[in-house]
């Protein structure tokens, strides 16, 4: 039984692998800026899942940890583009941001 | 493979050998939760590749992402057992839950701020230049409207 569990999981770590191939592919020819955003924070969320998996598969319950960090920063790096490509900085304060609007940031 | 074989003959040279019934159960409600949710993040990936418009792409990715991460991570926390490894999978499993639709909310939110026009109607097939992603050219009429919109 733990070897067909092995195998089951190393099947969903590959096919979490063509997944994240494929998501590439919409990170290589997105047309927008969102649509490459998009793809990176898809593709981090499979990495986090993989990485799950794949520490199972290996038998090291290390990757778990690195997974958490993994899903927190991408979250935070998700976030961080997305202000920074609407300011053009990363140093606007939250309270000021509901007033300054993008064309007022950029004149 | 050769392990499973092994393992089969020597279960039907076992005669008194009886499964237990348990772990079989669990497993095998582990294996189905896994591919369920392997479903459904296949299925988002094929649409983020496939669907015409950044916001049916957004779709696309933000419902499975979320119920298929859920999935997977489920099928390991039940095959796994009450242990320290399924607390950090159940960690990362809220972690997924809080953050997966906010961020899709953040991009989509971006993406409208910044005047990117949903594409409304029935369905077209899409012209060669959609399709090299030269959005410049064909988007000659949305532009009198971002222009009268940024000076106001």
């Amino acid at each position: 039984m733990e070897y067909f569990m092995s195998y089951a999981n190393l099947g969903v770590a590959l096919f979490l692998l063509i997944s994240m191939a494929m998501m590439l592919g919409r990170l290589l020819l997105g047309p927008t800026l969102y649509d490459r955003l998009l793809a990176v924070n898809s593709f981090g969320t499979k990495t986090v899942l993989f990485l799950c998996v794949f520490c199972l598969v290996i038998d090291r319950p290390d990757g778990v940890d690195i997974a958490l960090l993994y899903a927190l920063m991408n979250f935070i790096a998700t976030i961080a583009v997305l202000k920074f490509f609407r300011y053009r900085a990363l140093d606007v304060s939250l309270l000021e941001s509901h007033i300054t609007d993008r064309d007022g940031a950029a004149e | 493979m050769t392990y499973m074989l092994i393992l089969a003959a020597e279960t039907v040279q076992a005669a008194n050998y009886v499964p237990e019934i348990l772990p079989l159960l669990r497993n095998g409600l582990a294996v189905a939760s896994m591919v369920i949710g392997l479903f459904f993040v296949l299925g988002g990936t094929l649409g983020v590749l496939r669907l015409p418009d950044f916001f049916t792409r957004l779709h696309a990715a933000g419902m499975t992402d979320t119920l298929g991460a859920e999935l997977i991570l489920l099928g390991l926390i039940i095959q796994e057992g009450f242990t320290q490894l399924s607390l950090k999978f159940l960690f990362v499993s809220i972690f997924l839950l809080l953050t997966s639709p906010t961020a899709t909310h953040a991009v989509a939110n971006a993406a409208y701020q910044a005047g990117l026009k949903p594409l409304l109607g029935k369905y077209k097939i899409p012209t060669a230049a959609e399709i090299s992603g030269d959005y410049t050219k064909q988007d000659d009429h949305h532009a009198d409207d971002h222009s009268s919109e940024d000076h106001h």
